[in-house]
This record gives C-alpha cells, structure tokens and sequence, in this order.
C-alpha cells in the first residue's frame, strides 16, 4: 500500500576515503559507500553537531559515492576543514533524477560546480550510448571543473566558455547552446530536422546557477526542445514533508518532485529566476 | 455514503485535513493539498514576530517512526497575511490558523494579529515539545497555564472557533481538557508529538537531531493518540469536536480514531509514506468501508467506541473507565 521510495532518511555516518581538491574552493569528497543515486538526485551531508545540507551527487557508482563542493559558507566551510578518515552523515538518495531514451543526442548545460552532477548524467548516458555536446561554463578558467573527466568519456563534444575569456568561448555557455540550436532544430512535434552536419537534438539537461537555469528554459522552449533542469531551494526533511523547499505558484516540493524538473513544469513556476525563500520562509530576490 | 460534514458552523466535504507543521508554509501548498483531497488545511505555527528555528537536521526518519525537531519557524505576520490571504481569495477548504507564542498575552496578541484575516477556526499550539529550551515546558503541560492560554485567546476570539492543540506527554491528558473547557475552548487537536524522543549515530556517537531531542510521530503513535482522543472525549462528554491526530495513515486508521471521538482527522507524517495523494486515499478507503459495512454518514461514527461501550456496561462506568 505504500510507496515509500529506496532511500534513507535517517543519517548514516560514512568515512572520507578520498579528497581531491578541485580548484582552489572546490573539493570532491568519495565516502565509503553507495546510496544508489541517479543522476541528477541530491543527498542530504551531515557534519555531526554542525549542520546538515543537501547536495548534489557527483558521483555514485554502486560502491562509493562523491560529493563536489564549494566552500562558501559555515557549513561547507566546515567540510572543507575535514580530512581522510573523518565521518560524514549521508541520507538518500532524494528527488528526481535526468531521464533519457538510449541513443539520444542530448546538449548538457553546466554552469560553475554544476559540472559535478552533470558529468555523473554524462558517464551515464554515454553507456546507453547517447551523444553529448556538453557545455561547460564559469567565471574563469581558475573555475572550471570536470574538464578532463568529461573529455575522457566517449561521444561527448566538450564546449568551454569563461566570461573572462580566460579558456575556450568568452562569454556564457548559453550563448555557446544558442548558436548550436540554430544549426540543429527540433520540430517538436516528434519531427525532427537537422541542418548542416549536426544530428538534431533531442533535449537538453541543464544544472547551474538559477539565473543560467532560467536562460536554457527560455531558449529550449523558444526552440521547442524539451529540457530538464536541475532547481534548487532550502532544504530541511529532503523528503516531502516539511514544504520548505514548495514553489510558486504549484506548490510543488523540489525535493520530491524536483530537483531535476521538466521544463513544461519550469515555465508554471512564477518564482523561478525571481524570488526564492529562506529557512523561515521569508522571501528573497534573485 | 456521506464523508462531509459540519462542525461548529464550517462545512468539510471530508473529515481528513493537513495537520499543523506539514507542508503548511505557503498558499500554494495548501491549494496544492487541497486539490489533492484534503477537507481543510491547517497552516504551520504562526508567531507575533520572526521566529527562527532550529539548525538541521531537524526532520529523520525510518520506516517506523519520524523525529522532528524544526523548532516552529515562521517569518511573523506580514508573511501570514500575503500566504493566508492569497488562500482566502479561493479559499477552496476551510482554512485552521495555527498559532504559538512564548506567553499567556501573546497567545492573545498573536490571535489578535491572525483573526482579521478570517480563518475558519484557530487552532492554538500549547504543547510544541522542541521548544523547550527556549521557552520551558510547553503549556499544555500544565492545567493552569493551558487553561490561561485558552482564556487568553477566547477574550479576543470573537465567534471563531478556537481549538487547543494538546500534548500527549502529560500525566492526565482529561485533567488539561477540562480546564481549558472550562476556560471556554470550543475544540481541541489531539495529540502534538510524542516524547520528545532521541536518535543516535553510532559512529560519530552524536545525537542526530540538531536540538538532541524531538518529537516523535508516525504511525507508532497512532495508539497514544487514538487513547487521548478517546480521553478528552469522554472528558469534555463529547460536547466539544475533536481533530484527531498521530500516525494516521490509512482510511481504517481516520474511522478508528473518529470512534475514539474525533470529528476531523489530521494528516501529517504520512505524506511522506503515501506520497500528497494520501488525502484522496484515505477518503477512498473510509469510503469503501464505510459502503461495505452500511454507515450512509461518516459522522455516525464519531464517538461510537463511547456509544459501544455505554450500551455495554452503563454509561457511568464507562465514563470512569475512560478517564484515567
């Protein structure tokens, strides 16, 4: 009768097997052990006696589980402070996760340390044999993340921009997806046509920063190519209780129904790239 | 078969409503509840003034129970007139206003602040247990204090309904129902969270809960509070209508405790078991129930353990059976 999905919600402690420090603020953390994550799905970390977060999941291969994150407040500042051996709480896996049909030729937009989750969409549909033109983008080159794993998978076409120009397209990703929709269309309608030497595009997942997000929504529905994106809000249960994390005006739970949201859904949510409400459910601007 | 009914002059087309702390921070998630099958919605605890609450993790669970230590956020007034407001535009349930505050005048205050925005009852909140340590042992641990509170908010009340939302952690559940039905309580919510209870990780040997302790629900407590219901009933003879509330999950689980003497049911902790459809499911099942065992209206049953065990051993015994 009921349907409780596979997932923990009570924290388990894991320990840090392995650090890889990223770029200067940005730390990938392996944990010993696997939740059974999609792509796309987040987890809630908890530092004992701290606080605990969602994040999402770089990385989960059925043995281990990764985390890449960035140092920015109390709480990651906290983590970032950890060491090999020290125990982190894990809970999860949560959410919606990227959907796809095998074969596909699927655009990946990723902005700053949304890199993470997308090159975990990236291992993973390479393997149902997908394409990928992959759309790397952040401030600087200091900034960019998962470079050299996404080039070393089959199939995938890596797109670099800065907006500094410091390495590859100066400027932002979606700019770099815009111009390489206008060469490869989609009907929308099931009909597909594809000009020049590019295959059609059959959708585009995008996980970045809010304002990106909004961006690859207005583009992909202007170019009626469907399009999942990866929301984010404040978190507390990470399981559909506690209705931090609902949107206006749905009322939708991104923990439950999102993160990883269509874009036909995306363009109902009023709040999307304009407000998004803290701890006491208080809004705030974008 | 008949699953609406009328209590103290609001009509619910069903007796299943959300319970007070559950997806109850804005109006889009209450119509979203609501259009989903719930017969009313209760908002999550208002207060005067901005209240933080608690550093996560502030919600865990297993199969078998759930821990909450939240700690009763809420951003103040201005916040519940835009969120109340924009539901009462549509109002497509009743709507159950919510209340805590840390003193016997603010209870008023507060009430003062939420009235004018028309809810249909207000549900007043004495017994949050993760309070604690700011505010010291809720008010619905006590019959005097309860009863202040309620004596406090029924002055300004006007004709609002005004339900007191009850702790089951108190030695005698019927002895705080009568004072603050003496106090002039028109209703009461029945049972806040059990405990409070703890959790720890053995690694780490933490407590998990940010707070150490919170309370505790889910469908274990469904007996505790099918008890206290069954206690406050027999307590206030009935008279008073009762939401019913602790670990109800299935239709069977709403029909056992409205024979326990509830009017209304609260949902909570299961929408995350049954997904927000849960609202919908239960009516079907009391529904099938119902039909299959010839109950044409659901509110019959309200109260019926009472009317089972009186026609048994004499309605006098029987009310000093139920009062412990």
């Amino acid at each position: 009768m009921f349907s409780i999905p596979l997932q923990s919600r009570l924290p388990r402690t894991y320990r840090i097997k392995k650090i890889k420090q990223e770029t200067e603020m940005v730390r990938t953390y392996t944990f010993d052990g696997s939740l059974g994550a999609r792509p796309g799905q987040f987890l809630m970390l908890w530092l004992p006696g701290i606080d605990e977060k969602p994040f999402s999941v770089a990385f989960d291969n059925g043995a281990e589980t990764k985390v890449t994150f960035f140092a920015v407040g109390p709480m990651s500042e906290a983590l970032a402070a950890c060491k090999v051996g020290d125990l982190v709480g894990l809970r999860g896996p949560f959410g919606t996760s990227y959907e796809w049909k095998p074969g596909q030729h699927i655009a990946l937009v990723a902005g700053g340390y949304g890199a993470a989750p997308m090159y975990f969409v990236a291992a993973e549909t390479v393997h149902h044999g997908c394409t990928l033109e992959v759309f790397v983008g952040a401030k600087s080159k200091d900034h960019l993340l998962y470079l050299e794993e996404l080039e070393s998978l089959p199939h995938v076409s890596l797109h670099v921009s800065t907006n500094d120009g410091s390495m590859g397209f100066k400027g932002f990703n979606v700019q770099q997806l815009e111009k390489m929709l206008e060469v490869c269309e989609h009907s929308g309608k099931g009909k597909r046509k594809g000009k020049e030497d590019m295959d059609a595009m059959d959708q585009v997942f995008a996980c970045g920063p809010e304002m990106m997000l909004k961006a690859v929504s207005e583009l992909t529905a202007r170019y009626k190519i469907p399009s999942q994106l990866s929301l984010e809000r404040y978190m507390k249960c990470g399981y559909g209780l506690c209705g931090s994390c609902v949107v206006d005006p749905l009322g939708i739970r991104l923990c439950t129904e999102g993160p990883v949201v269509k874009n036909d859904a995306c363009v109902k949510i009023e709040e999307f790239g304009k407000y998004h409400r803290d701890a006491l459910g208080k809004k705030h601007q974008f | 078969m008949n699953l609406a009914q009328t209590i103290l002059g609001v009509p619910f087309t069903n007796p299943i409503v959300l319970a007070s702390g559950i997806m109850g921070i804005t109006s889009a998630s209450w119509k979203l509840m609501a259009k989903h099958g719930a017969g009313g919605i209760t908002t999550k605890s208002l207060w005067l003034k901005e209240h933080k609450g608690h550093k996560n993790p502030t919600i865990i669970s297993t199969e078998h129970w759930t821990l909450n230590a939240v700690g009763v956020p809420d951003a103040g007034p201005e916040k519940a007139r835009e969120e109340v407001g924009d539901f009462m535009k549509s109002h497509p349930v009743p709507l159950i206003a919510n209340i805590i505050a840390e003193s016997v005048d603010a209870y008023a205050e507060t009430a003062e602040a939420i009235l004018p925005l028309k809810p249909d009852f207000l549900e007043v909140n004495i017994s949050c247990p993760n309070v604690e340590d700011e505010f010291g042992k809720p008010f619905a641990c006590s019959a005097p204090a309860a009863a202040a509170a309620t004596k406090a908010v029924k002055k300004v009340s006007g004709k609002t309904p005004v339900f007191i939302k009850l702790s089951p952690n108190v030695d005698s559940i019927a002895a705080i129902a009568t004072a603050c039905a003496d106090a002039g309580a028109d209703g009461f919510t029945v049972i806040n969270t059990v405990g409070p209870g703890m959790a720890i990780d053995l690694r780490s040997r933490m407590p998990i809960l940010a707070n150490k302790v919170g309370g505790l629900s889910g469908p274990g407590i469904k007996p505790i509070a099918v008890k206290c219901v069954a206690d406050v009933y027999a307590a206030t003879g009935g008279n008073l209508p009762i939401i019913g509330t602790g670990g109800i999950c299935t239709g069977e689980d709403a029909l056992e405790i409205m024979l326990a003497g509830a009017s209304l049911v609260g949902i909570g902790t299961a929408i995350g078991d049954r997904g927000m459809d849960v609202f919908n499911s239960i009516c079907e099942e009391m529904q099938l129930w119902c039909t299959n065992e010839g109950v044409d209206n659901v509110s019959d049953l309200v109260g019926g353990m009472h009317r089972e065990l009186a026609s048994r051993i004499g309605p006098k015994e029987n009310r000093k059976s139920m009062i412990i």
